[in-house]
């Protein structure tokens, strides 16, 4: 499903060189639910941007389902991220100023929706995650639990193929991180939905078919 | 979509409650400038009562008189005799009205000298003007021809001389003359030069017969109505070969006269530019300058409201970053972005409507500008918006621009 080869990213300012990713050669298959893990600076927040086409590699390729998306114009790699990635991120960024349903519905104002549809299908999801009964509340009103349900509500309201989480329960206590697991969990199970989660805890990297090592943008395994 | 930009709009607006207010007051501030100059510009030149004929009428308002070598040159108002000779006989005309400037009349009511405008005009004055009488009717021609101390009179000159009382009939000294009143108007406000006065009488009842002899230049413009638009450019060109055949008195003094007969506008346009180059309509150079002068006007506040935004945006780079992790392209960030800050300066643009209704109608009350009834019609609406418009895009258009170009991954990180 997602082929990086010979992928290396390289940041450079006019004093010092980083090479944030170093000849990484990945492959995640259609329904897999794979752990990043690393320790802090060894590229896997860059590993993640790269496979979520929030960044682009300064070598290498990206496939996607057999299209090369490093050659794709911003329409058209705006329109990918749309349809076939959610995201998860630690801190959340959820919009403050938006109600919870007008959080969950952003990924569906880029496409050609109906008000009335996108807040179905915007409903729908918070119900999967149980927030149904705090649509009208604002991102203050909510616990960090809460907040990062209503994120993966927002990621999955599109039904994307794969969902890139980027230490989804790293600002959460160890319940709320659990429940944060099963729901991620539950998606890939019975949704099939690819996951590719970033993560420090070797105990949730435990639950997941793989893990992929980093040090020093390198992969060691 | 829209909805869901109205409600991030106004969301912005009340984050940072001292910027929205810079923002608006700015927006706001210039509108009110703009909106009383260009009502300004419409209550003088626009189509109102009693010029309701401005589509087919054209004025001498300045002649030019030069000296053989061209080193001297005497302008000014032309004389009655040069239009009476010139003008009033050019032909594919429907009509043809002479008028003087109007000068300051002294009159005395109990023992008080008031001051008047007093302009004094041809019968033909009241057939190319439609003046709404409040009482009784204009002088005519044959007023003029029989030398009749005939007067109109304006509503204010009614009240301070007559009170509540029907003024027709009555009589009034004016500068030494007495004349009979035998119709009333509404004021004229003084920027409708042409039609202004207080007090109207006829050109012959003037103290002596001078004016006759103003073969050149004088006190006197004259207004020509067309029998079509269509004429302007014969008409036109029929005054500048009369120009060519003037008799000069002494043409070792003067012997080339230079002019046009033209709309106000273009007579306005032209002392504006200072062009003497006859023969064009600088009406539009005119308009250029002035939207130009607007333009640069609205640069600083125009300036600080991108560096506003721009400041704003850098707030926003999370928000950016997860609209394009999930779908916004840049150029639909971009539209985004603009119609949030068209809908602010909407909020600034209606504010600046009623601050602009409420300075216009302070001048009209203070007599200022006296007999001034400034209104905002739809033209200056139109304006209005358009000057809205304006601070909107282009305020809205660069840090959108710079915005749209924020990486996805650094924005989310909080690097704008």
């Amino acid at each position: 499903m997602i082929r990086l080869s010979n992928v290396d990213k390289v940041y450079r300012t006019s004093q010092i060189e980083t090479v944030a990713l170093s000849n990484i050669n990945m492959e995640v298959r259609e329904g897999e639910f794979i752990a990043v893990m690393g320790p802090s600076g060894s590229g896997k927040t860059t590993l993640l941007n790269i496979l979520g086409l929030l960044d682009v590699p300064t070598r290498g390729t990206v496939r996607l389902n057999g299209g090369e998306v490093t050659s794709y114009r911003d329409r058209d790699v705006a329109r990918v991220r749309n349809r076939e990635i959610g995201f998860v991120f630690q801190t959340y960024h959820l919009i403050n100023d938006l109600s919870v349903v007008d959080n969950v519905e952003i990924p569906l104002l880029y496409r050609r929706l109906r008000g009335s549809e996108r807040r179905k299908l915007a409903r729908e999801a918070l119900e999967r995650v149980g927030l149904s009964s705090r649509i009208h509340h604002f991102p203050s009103q909510l616990s960090g639990g809460q907040q990062q349900r209503v994120a993966i509500a927002r990621a999955i309201v599109g039904q994307p193929r794969i969902l890139l989480a980027d230490e989804p329960t790293g600002n959460l206590d160890s319940q709320m991180g659990d429940e944060i697991m099963d729901i991620i969990t539950s998606l890939n199970r019975q949704e099939k939905t690819t996951v590719i989660m970033v993560t420090h805890d070797p105990r949730l990297a435990a639950t997941t078919e793989r893990i992929v090592r980093l040090f020093d943008g390198r992969q060691v395994n | 979509m829209l909805k869901n930009y109205i409600k991030m709009a106004f969301k912005v607006l009340l984050r940072r409650k001292f910027f929205t207010f810079i923002s608006l007051f700015g927006v706001s501030l210039t509108l009110v400038v703009l909106m009383v100059l260009v009502a300004l510009f419409d209550h003088t030149f626009g189509a109102y009562p009693p010029e309701t004929k401005t589509d087919r009428t054209l004025g001498v308002f300045f002649v030019e008189f030069r000296s053989p070598d061209d080193q001297s040159m005497t302008n000014g108002f032309a004389g009655y005799g040069f239009l009476d000779r010139y003008v009033r006989t050019l032909p594919n005309v429907e009509k043809v009205s002479l008028y003087s400037f109007p000068t300051k009349a002294v009159s005395y009511k109990d023992g008080m000298p008031i001051s008047s405008w007093l302009k004094r005009t041809d019968g033909e004055f009241w057939q190319l003007l439609d003046f709404r009488f409040l009482e009784g009717g204009p002088f005519t021609p044959e007023d003029e021809r029989n030398r009749n101390f005939v007067a109109v009179i304006n509503q204010t000159t009614a009240r301070r001389f007559f009170g509540a009382e029907p003024a027709v009939g009555k009589s009034l000294d004016v500068d030494g003359q007495r004349f009979r009143v035998v119709g009333v108007v509404p004021d004229i406000p003084i920027l409708r030069i042409v039609p202004f006065a207080d007090i109207w009488v006829p050109i012959s009842t003037a103290k002596t017969d001078s004016y006759r002899n103003q073969k050149l230049w004088g006190s006197f413009l004259a207004m020509v109505l067309a029998r079509q638009r269509s004429d302007f450019q014969m008409i036109k060109e029929e005054y500048r070969d009369v120009l060519k055949r003037v008799e000069f008195p002494d043409p070792q003094k003067h012997n080339k006269a230079l002019g046009e007969i033209e709309t106000l506008l273009d007579t306005v346009s032209r002392i504006f530019l200072l062009d003497r180059t006859y023969g064009e309509s600088p009406v539009k150079r005119f308009i250029g300058w002035l939207i130009f002068l607007m333009i640069l006007f609205m640069l600083l506040p125009t300036i600080n409201l991108i560096n506003i935004n721009i400041s704003r945006i850098r707030e926003r780079s999370s928000e950016i970053g997860v609209r394009k992790a999930f779908g916004a392209s840049s150029l639909t960030l971009v539209g985004q972005f603009v119609v949030e800050n068209v809908l602010l300066t909407l909020v600034g643009g209606a504010l600046g409507f009623v601050l602009s209704y409420g300075v216009l109608q302070f001048i009209s009350s203070t007599g200022l500008i006296p007999y001034a009834h400034f209104q905002v019609n739809y033209r200056i609406f139109l304006c209005g918006l358009g000057i809205t418009l304006f601070f909107g895009l282009f305020s809205g258009v660069y840090p959108a621009w710079k915005m749209s170009r924020l990486h996805p991954a650094a924005a989310l990180r909080g690097r704008g």
